[in-house]
């Protein structure tokens, strides 16, 4: 399982449009991403192509949330995704 | 050719196509099983089907909607084929459940997992109830709820219309309301008069006319005729000739004898405020100050009340600006200053009695009131609602005293205050009637309710009664203190006529509405008017006052009013 680090960049944290946008990219990665607060334990890890989820998710500007993939492509999934995080999508 | 004569509460004659807004989706049985012979792998292929679906309907409107509309739109898109959603659904339907029960309730449990989380992610609970809304008609084959998406304008027709139904009604594509039920004092009447678009209400049947089918509306008759003739096509397009003279009022609003009339506009907010001076009011009759706290959890701040009064005060500089203090209660709950719980919240602790129950908010008001007026050239004056005794008007004339204020009044809606009025204008500088109460408590009918729109109308002669009681006592009070109306009825140009008949000074209503009664007033004399009002008071029915004052008009039917 491949894992990655990333600190919310959007200044709304990850809600409205930088969710949407991150979920639709997560849903075109090919491979099967979660996302989970920086702490919380790996089986709590959340499907990160659900805008639902991400809602519930609750990351705020600045929280630091982990991606984790596994199979073919997971590396370059997670670094694009994580990419995608720390840009401030609310200024796209 | 079939007829469906109504309540006409918004003048225009047209001609167009109808589409129905759709019934509302009724909630799938608790318990619903999956039908007899279908098995679950059916079940979850029609429900992929379905959220696909939603999502392609979603994203299309996305592609042509405005930035902040889009955002919303794309996010509701993805919100329809959302995996924890889907996959919460389909395990309920492996377990036997039916597929659209199954998305209702997976639905249900995002929702309320977004409310308890508050805030922003609450308010996105609705977004997840209408995309459920959404699937469950797909999977049924209805049309999806809301206002009806079409490339051509259109005709809508409803049972009945709430605001929530009404929010994202584009006047660009919707070209008259009509309803089945509802009344001259319902919700559809106010937008329609505040959008400009013909309307006609209580029309029994209209809600069964297929979609496509082509009629003649005539708002101020209240006629809706299928298949339009030439004279018809005629009217509506003298309509649309005469409708330019309608829509300028010269801001001055008198009688044919130079008997001057206010003509004030009713609004509630900068914005409007901004329309309505550029439209010609003389000054804002009332100021709904709902706008600053509605859709909050708590009070807002001095800074934000300053500045959202002084938006509306800066659009009138030199001219009357009436401000209602905070009314909330019965149709307009405020969570942190009403009790959702009461039994009846029309005679419930709303308007100024919530200071009793909440003291303070009142007090604050006034002094954000007294800051934004000190920093612009409006003339402020201020009124409480739902004043029901001398007691409370004085209570209030020291609460703006103490504030700085210097014209304090009352609003007259509450029935003991329209016939106490001489000792309650011993207490404040003017008055104002809210025709729109007034009407609910004299004849004890609650605004809300269809079937009691007959007496929910303004020309009911128990009404007019108290507009008299109201204006005889401030006669009798002696110091020429003003009586105006605020309410609905101040927009209906032949009502406006007998209100100014039984002596009410100022008119206030929405601009939209000020040209008409503008042009009416203008060719009547006051003793005319005052004729007018005799008669209309001498009726037997609202419809006889009407018949009668509208005989004395031939303006009206001139300018399909």
């Amino acid at each position: 399982m491949s894992e990655r680090k990333a600190t919310v960049a959007s200044s709304s944290g990850l809600h409205a449009r930088p969710a949407s946008l991150f979920a639709a990219a997560a849903g075109e990665v090919g491979v099967e991403v979660t996302i989970a607060m920086d702490g919380a334990p790996a089986e709590d890890a959340m499907d990160a192509s659900s805008i639902l989820s991400l809602m519930t998710l609750g990351a705020e500007h600045g929280s630091v949330v982990v991606l984790r993939a596994e199979g073919d492509g997971a590396d370059a999934a997670l670094d694009k995704l994580a990419a995608m995080l720390e840009t401030d999508l609310d200024a796209v | 050719m079939q007829s469906f004569p109504g309540v006409g509460v918004s003048p225009g004659r047209i001609t167009g196509t109808i589409k129905q807004m759709p019934r509302p989706l009724a909630e799938p049985p608790a318990g619903e099983k999956l039908a007899a012979g279908t098995d679950a792998a059916t079940a979850t292929a029609a429900l992929q089907t379905a959220s696909k679906a939603v999502q392609a309907e979603l994203q299309a409107r996305a592609a042509t909607a405005r930035a902040d509309a889009k955002a919303v739109l794309e996010a509701t898109a993805l919100m329809a084929v959302d995996p924890m959603l889907i996959k919460s659904a389909v395990k309920l339907v492996n377990a036997g459940t039916s597929t659209e029960r199954a998305v209702w309730e997976a639905a249900e449990a995002v929702a309320a997992m977004l409310v308890n989380l508050g805030g922003y992610m609450a308010e996105r609970a609705t977004d997840v109830l209408d995309v459920r809304a959404r699937i469950v008609a797909s999977l049924r084959g209805v049309p999806a709820p809301g206002i009806p998406s079409s490339d051509q304008p259109f005709i809508l027709v409803a049972e009945d219309l709430a605001p929530a139904d009404t929010a994202t009604l584009d006047p660009e594509k919707v070209t008259a309301l009509l309803t089945a039920g509802g009344g001259p004092q319902s919700h559809t009447a106010i937008i329609a008069r505040s959008l400009g678009l013909p309307a006609v209400v209580a029309a029994v049947g209209i809600d069964q006319l297929p979609d496509g089918t082509e009629v003649y509306v005539d708002g101020a008759a209240g006629t809706i005729t299928t298949e339009p003739g030439e004279a018809e096509r005629a009217a509506a397009a003298a309509w649309a000739a005469n409708s330019s003279l309608l829509s300028v009022f010269d801001g001055n609003g008198t009688t044919a004898d130079g008997h001057l009339v206010p003509l004030l506009a009713n609004v509630g907010g900068a914005a409007d405020a901004v329309k309505a001076a550029a439209a010609g009011a003389q000054g804002v009759g009332l100021l709904r100050t709902e706008f600053c706290f509605l859709e909050r959890d708590t009070e807002p701040s001095r800074e934000e009340q300053v500045a959202a009064y002084r938006g509306v005060f800066d659009a009138f500089p030199g001219k009357k600006v009436v401000l209602r203090t905070l009314d909330a209660g019965a149709d307009k709950p405020l969570p942190f200053l009403t009790d959702a719980t009461e039994p009846n919240p029309a005679l419930g602790v709303r308007g100024y009695r919530t200071d009793t129950s909440s003291p303070g908010v009142l007090e604050r008001q006034l002094a954000a009131v007294a800051e934004a007026a000190g920093g612009s050239e409006a003339d402020v004056w201020v009124m409480a609602p739902m004043i029901s005794t001398p007691a409370e008007a004085a209570d209030f004339a020291a609460m703006c005293t103490a504030a700085g204020l210097k014209v304090p009044g009352v609003m007259v809606e509450v029935p003991s205050a329209a016939v106490t009025s001489e000792s309650i204008l011993r207490e404040v500088a003017f008055a104002s009637l809210g025709t729109n109460d007034l009407t609910q408590y004299t004849m004890a009918a609650d605004r809300q309710l269809g079937p009691l729109a007959a007496l929910n109308n303004p020309w009911q002669p128990a009404v007019l009664q108290l507009v008299r009681l109201t204006v005889a006592g401030a006669l009798a009070e002696g110091s020429g203190k003003p009586v105006g109306v605020c309410g609905e009825a101040a927009a209906d140009p032949a009502l406006a006529v007998v209100l100014v008949g039984l002596g009410v000074s100022t008119l206030s209503m929405t601009a939209r509405s000020l040209a008409a009664v503008g042009a009416v007033l203008a060719t009547v004399t006051l003793k005319e008017a005052q004729e007018i009002a005799t008669l209309a008071l001498s009726a037997n029915s609202p419809a006889q006052a009407k018949d009668w004052a509208r005989e004395k008009l031939p303006i009206l039917a001139k300018l399909g009013l």
